[in-house]
């Protein structure tokens, strides 16, 4: 039995995402009537177990192999803690760094996978909830199998708050150093630039509706005409149109204004992760299923080519001819 | 040196859908290249370019339908293309990840590829998972979320920079072979020529049955079973303004004002 959790930490700090995990994980040990392990690799491994010791936690594995990720450090040591441990459930972050070792510990100890859970219920099998086609459906899974993982989607489940008592307990990894295919040499930040959207009130946000870069100097002009700052999603940064540092969502800027304005963004759950803390969001998108609508406090379900001339229009701005 | 890359036809769904028992409708979908894939092509062809001894093969587990998608890949740049197809693969309700690695893997071993390139996630499954499952599979190295790429095929080193989340980059030598998971963003994907398109028609591509593989149809079993698809239930308690653009338009800019974002 026993759940199996393992945290997750990047230069020193301990990621939200872990706490989740916390949640999650005593979630699912209550429906398996077991316990729930939670495991830290690399970094200061017992200040991350004093910050993990939540309510709900049984045990705490503390690994001390290295200071930051590396999947090969952790595809090991989370494969001996686990056949040391025998769990029923693996649940690791999906995030970045979580898909960069946990489909290899799967497919290493022929372990079911299911990545980007949201939701999951019952044990035996236990049933998983995950979105597809973009998030305009959700599925069912029964998990017909004695030992499985799970990747947990951030900003699913609450972060575990109450302390615990759980016994924290040093495991023993046996790092194969020769085997370790990577090397870290160091992290970057992306450019700051001309403009920091996280300290905007008010955002004037585009994306793929835009549909060409061509488009673009009319959501600039809707912003100057409002004196807001503009931001964008992520299609609009890969295609090269507005610079890195413009990119709200998780990959990007993690911003809160007072309004944000969404204009032509569906509202992917990478977006929306950058965005929802705004205290006031609008929305205007020609699709009423849009996601976005789910966060929105009011919007426009509109042609952004017919609403936004009109918009600029109200503030005394002129609207650029297309 | 030879460069793989895993190409995918992904389902797309229309605004308006309709579910039909555990899938979309067949008429709510439509089909096109993966758009992390496009990405993988594009730096595997762009390698190709800069490099005389590269060769470029497309792995894809399709239908026939799917050639139209591979020819696409062909026509950017791509030289030959192997896609894998099968009743028991028609038959299965869905690959799971440990399937796709198993067959992917399958024609990797028969390849022999110095460096592997996939998509981050397939845009309809969106698993994230399949590349580096692959690379276990077939005793590879990897790096999923690759957003900057410079190979030294020569010192067998693959530098690359790792997207995490919340601007933050991380920077990493990975030894070849390996597999990269593909971000979008990381080079600006060609549009196939009219003379690409021509000469894709006649770039080989081979279809692969399990059989061939040397698979065992049991490969596509899952202990994962599909039990239900629907429309999430709406979590919406927007205001929707009603009415033509400039009515609209103006609901919104008397909020605005009353909100304070701007005078007057």
């Amino acid at each position: 039995m026993t759940v199996l959790a393992v945290a997750e930490h990047r230069r020193g700090d301990l990621r939200d995402v872990s706490l989740e995990l916390v949640t999650a994980g005593r979630e699912l040990a209550d429906e398996l009537d077991t316990d729930l392990a939670v495991a830290v690799v690399g970094g200061d491994v017992d200040a991350f177990a004093g910050r993990l010791d939540r309510e709900g936690v049984d045990t705490i594995y503390t690994v001390s192999e290295g200071e930051e990720f590396n999947h090969g450090v952790y595809t090991q040591a989370v494969e001996q803690l686990h056949a040391d441990l025998d769990p029923t459930a693996l649940l690791v972050p999906n995030s970045v760094n979580g898909l960069d070792y946990a489909p290899a510990v799967a497919d290493d100890l022929g372990l079911s996978l299911v990545t980007d859970v949201v939701a999951f219920e019952g044990g035996d099998p236990i049933e998983v909830i995950r979105e597809q086609y973009g998030g305009k459906v959700e599925t069912t899974y029964d998990v017909e199998a004695d030992q499985y993982v799970l990747t947990i989607r951030p900003a699913e489940w609450p972060a575990a708050e109450a302390s615990g008592d759980a016994t924290t307990e040093a495991f023993e990894a046996d790092i194969d150093e020769a085997a370790l295919g990577t090397t870290v040499n160091g992290f970057e930040e992306v450019a700051g630039g001309d403009v920091d959207i996280t300290e905007a009130d008010v955002l004037v946000s585009v994306g793929r509706g835009i549909e060409d870069e061509e488009n673009i100097p009319l959501i600039e002009e809707l912003a100057d005409a409002l004196g807001a700052t503009l931001s964008s999603s992520r299609p609009i940064v890969d295609n090269g149109w507005l610079p890195q540092n413009r990119q709200v969502g998780q990959s990007g800027k993690v911003v809160t204004p007072d309004v944000y304005i969404a204009i032509g963004i569906s509202g992917a759950v990478q977006h929306v992760a950058g965005m929802k803390g705004s205290d006031t969001i609008v929305a205007i998108n020609t699709d009423p299923n849009a996601p976005i609508y789910d966060i929105a406090d009011y919007g426009i379900v509109d042609d952004l080519f017919e609403v936004v001339p009109e918009l600029i229009e109200q503030f005394g701005g002129e609207a650029p001819d297309l | 040196m030879k460069i793989l890359v895993t190409v995918k036809e992904v389902a797309e769904v229309d605004d308006e859908f309709e579910i039909d028992g555990l899938d979309i409708a067949e008429g709510s979908l439509e089909y096109d290249l993966n758009e992390w894939d496009d990405y993988a092509i594009e730096e595997a062809v762009t390698i190709s370019e800069a490099r005389d001894d590269v060769e470029v093969v497309t792995v894809t587990v399709g239908p026939e339908r799917a050639e139209e998608t591979i020819r696409m890949a062909l026509a950017k740049g791509a030289d030959r293309a192997v896609r894998v197809w099968d009743d028991a693969i028609e038959d299965a309700q869905f690959l799971d990840v440990d399937a796709k690695a198993e067959l992917l893997g399958a024609v990797a071993a028969e390849e022999e590829p110095d460096l592997v390139l996939s998509g981050v996630q397939a845009g309809d499954d969106s698993n994230g998972a399949t590349g580096v499952a692959l690379a276990e599979t077939i005793g590879f190295e990897w790096a999923a979320v690759v957003n900057q790429l410079d190979l030294d095929a020569d010192a067998g080193v693959a530098s690359v920079h790792r997207e995490l989340e919340g601007g933050i980059e991380e920077l990493t030598d990975v030894d070849l072979p390996a597999v990269l998971t593909i971000q979008t963003g990381i080079n600006e994907p060609r549009y196939a020529s009219l003379r690409g398109i021509r000469q894709a028609q006649r770039k080989p591509l081979e279809v692969r049955s399990l059989e061939d593989l040397g698979l065992d149809p049991s490969v596509v079993e899952s202990p994962l079973e599909r039990t239900s698809m629907y429309e999430p239930t709406s979590e919406s308690d927007a205001t929707v303004w009603q009415g033509s653009a400039d009515e609209t338009a103006e609901s919104l800019a008397s909020l605005l004002r009353e909100k304070g974002v701007i005078e007057g």
